[in-house]
């Protein structure tokens, strides 16, 4: 059973009169638990897919099933209901919000967007806080903390609500090689212990090597998938 | 919604310096608009007080039509014996009445024998007048402060301009209402101050000696002034009085009283009327200072946070959830300012008790202004700026929780 089924995703900007097709009719599936990274020069349409998948945006055309749920046909509301339930983002420039501490940060979407109770919360957001390394930070501000740390704090955020599906936008973008490598542990980590799909995009070539399965977008379209620890030809 | 509240709170620190200025300026309009209700509505007040409890009373009785003709003091429209006697039944039946006084009144030349000018006579019981018009003693600036037969309490105006003193003699020349001129001689028992400025021509005697003047066999009077014992049931006391007299009818089936509380009697109530408006036109003010300042601060967060946004919708925080954070930045905003306005306005008023700062009114002088404030309008003032504060933040809030989450990602 495929946890995300895409076909014919098409996606088409309008720029004045210019129509940009940023995506051409994608068609792939992938499987509960996989570790999948999509690379491509800029405009390929990485982040264009990724917020396709993370129920941000709506294709022009095809259809786009995630969890079983047809989300292209999603409302705005159902959506964000969707987002907050099954799925977890890591952005490029962590997005962590400036006036909570590491510990809120990671407590927000439980409090905000699932209403869980105080006791679970804390136990849960402690947790994933001490798996990354960040427990003992958890009362500085996002501004006390390193980038690296910043972006594990990201990580624990997205996996706080036992989510199906962690997108994530270049994670490593803003990072140096050392910290970008134990970031992509950490998550490699988490998708081992918690059975949670990750699926990002980067440019990074080292990264690439940690990845299991590896889509390449050219120009809108699936240019080659590989499978395997690094990619290995399907 | 604790949380959501401690987010709003941390977001407004965020910007110490926007959120401190806004929310001086809501504090300040609210102290500005606090304290000058509680000193105007003091210095109405006073000027009520002064014109009811000296001279007016607070409702007045007159038979109908002698109101349009007030200016010639018309004998002919004075209340008659039966008359007086429904009044005075009716009044007796109105608890709330504390004392009445009727009066006589009409025109007349007054002379020193040397030299003559016109004059307002008010023929008056001393005990009732005093009774009905608390401060109508305190009106006597030289002389005793008494009414007694024979004498009269001459206007300050005409006893400078006639150069008249206490204890000079002087006549009262009048003409009654068969046509008759008469008139008698009175010794000055003391000079009264005027309320509504130097304008006043009005003088006192005892009313037996305006019978005598007018040769009236049986009394008539010209008006009745009535005070009532809790100023605040005014109307009420009117409507009462009204509707048990307006049962007497005159022959053309009109009823035969007319009764008008003090604002239709005083151009004051004009004066009082303008502080009411000018005291909406402040609170209008005030609104536009909460209005503006808050929206222009909330679309600024709005703006800078479009990011921030995009990454709590992205995570799936609902739209109303969004919009509910913004609102209760506004609203924190305001009520920050309405706590400090309010505490600005209690010290600025206490002080102001303290200087006890005076003012005079037409010839009147050193009346101390008191001001109070009111749990009324310090409530309603600030429920007004509180709700206005959500209303200013409710445009930006809207627009935030509007955002696409893909749009506000992408915003650098």
């Amino acid at each position: 059973m495929s946890l995300i089924i895409a076909k014919n995703l098409s996606k088409t900007y309008h720029s004045g009169e210019i129509e940009v097709h940023a995506l051409k009719s994608l068609s792939f599936e992938i499987k509960p638990g996989s570790f999948i990274s999509f690379i491509g020069p800029s405009g390929s349409g990485k982040t264009t897919l990724l917020n396709l998948i993370g129920c941000l945006d709506k294709p022009t055309s095809g259809s786009l099933k995630v969890a079983n749920v047809l989300t292209s046909d999603l409302t705005r509301r159902e959506a964000a209901a969707f987002r907050g339930e099954n799925l977890g983002f890591i952005f490029q420039d962590f997005n962590l919000i400036p006036v909570l501490t590491v510990f809120e940060n990671v407590e927000y979407p439980l409090l905000i967007v699932q209403n869980v109770p105080a006791r679970k919360r804390r136990e849960r957001v402690i947790s994933l806080l001490d798996k990354v390394g960040m427990k003992d930070q958890m009362n500085k501000f996002p501004d006390q903390i390193s980038g690296g740390q910043k972006q594990r704090v990201a990580v624990a955020r997205a996996l706080v609500s036992n989510p199906r599906l962690v997108l994530a936008d270049e994670p490593t973008a803003n990072l140096d090689s050392k910290t970008a490598f134990m970031v992509i542990d950490i998550m490699k980590k988490m998708r081992d212990e918690f059975g949670v799909t990750f699926l990002f995009s980067t440019h990074d070539p080292k990264i690439v090597g940690e990845v299991e399965t590896l889509f390449t977008l050219e120009d809108g379209m699936l240019s080659s998938r590989l499978d395997g620890e690094g990619g290995n030809n399907d | 919604m604790i949380k959501l509240f401690k987010i709003a709170i941390r977001n407004l620190i965020r910007y110490k310096r926007r959120a401190l200025l806004t929310s001086t300026m809501v504090a300040i309009g609210v102290l500005f608009v606090l304290v000058f209700i509680a000193a105007s509505g003091s210095f109405k007040n006073l000027m009520i007080g002064e014109i009811t409890d000296s001279m007016l009373g607070h409702i007045q009785v007159h038979k109908r039509g002698y109101m349009a003709s007030i200016d010639s003091l018309p004998l002919t429209l004075n209340l008659n014996a039966k008359a007086i006697k429904k009044l005075e039944i009716a009044i007796k039946e109105i608890p709330e009445i504390e004392a009445y006084s009727p009066r006589i009144k009409f025109g007349g030349m007054f002379s020193n024998f040397v030299e003559s000018s016109n004059i307002k006579v008010n023929g008056v019981y001393p005990e009732k007048e005093i009774a009905s018009i608390p401060l109508f003693l305190s009106r006597i600036s030289k002389g005793e402060r008494v009414i007694k037969k024979g004498e009269i309490l001459i206007p300050e105006l005409l006893a400078t301009g006639l150069k008249i003193k206490v204890r000079d003699a002087v006549v009262i020349i009048a003409t009654n209402r068969d046509g008759s001129v008469n008139g008698k001689q009175f010794k000055v028992g003391g000079i009264i101050k005027s309320v509504t400025g130097p304008g006043g021509r009005d003088g006192y005697v005892h009313i037996e000696d305006a019978m005598e003047i007018l040769r009236m066999d049986k009394l008539e009077i010209s008006e009745v002034a009535v005070r009532v014992k809790d100023f605040s049931k005014l109307d009420s006391v009117k409507t009462s009085l009204n509707r048990m007299l307006s049962k007497n009818l005159n022959k053309q089936g009109k009823p035969v009283f007319d009764v008008r509380t003090w604002e239709k009697l005083s151009p004051f109530y004009n004066i009082a009327r303008m502080i009411d408006v000018m005291t909406i036109f402040i609170k209008i003010m005030l609104i536009a200072i909460v209005l503006i300042s808050i929206t222009n601060v909330m679309i600024m967060a709005v703006y800078e946070r479009i990011r921030e946004i995009g990454t709590i919708a992205a995570i799936g925080t609902m739209p109303e959830k969004i919009l509910s954070l913004f609102l209760i930045e506004g609203l924190s905003l305001g009520v920050t300012g309405v706590i400090v306005g309010n505490l600005l306005a209690f010290i600025v008023v206490f002080l102001m008790n303290i200087i006890e700062i005076t003012f005079n009114f037409g010839r009147q002088t050193g009346f101390i202004l008191a001001p109070e404030l009111k749990a009324g309008d310090i409530l309603f003032v600030s429920a007004v700026v509180i709700i206005v504060s959500v209303l200013a933040a409710l445009q930006p809030a809207f627009k935030a929780s509007k955002m696409e989450p893909v749009e506000a990602l992408r915003h650098v």
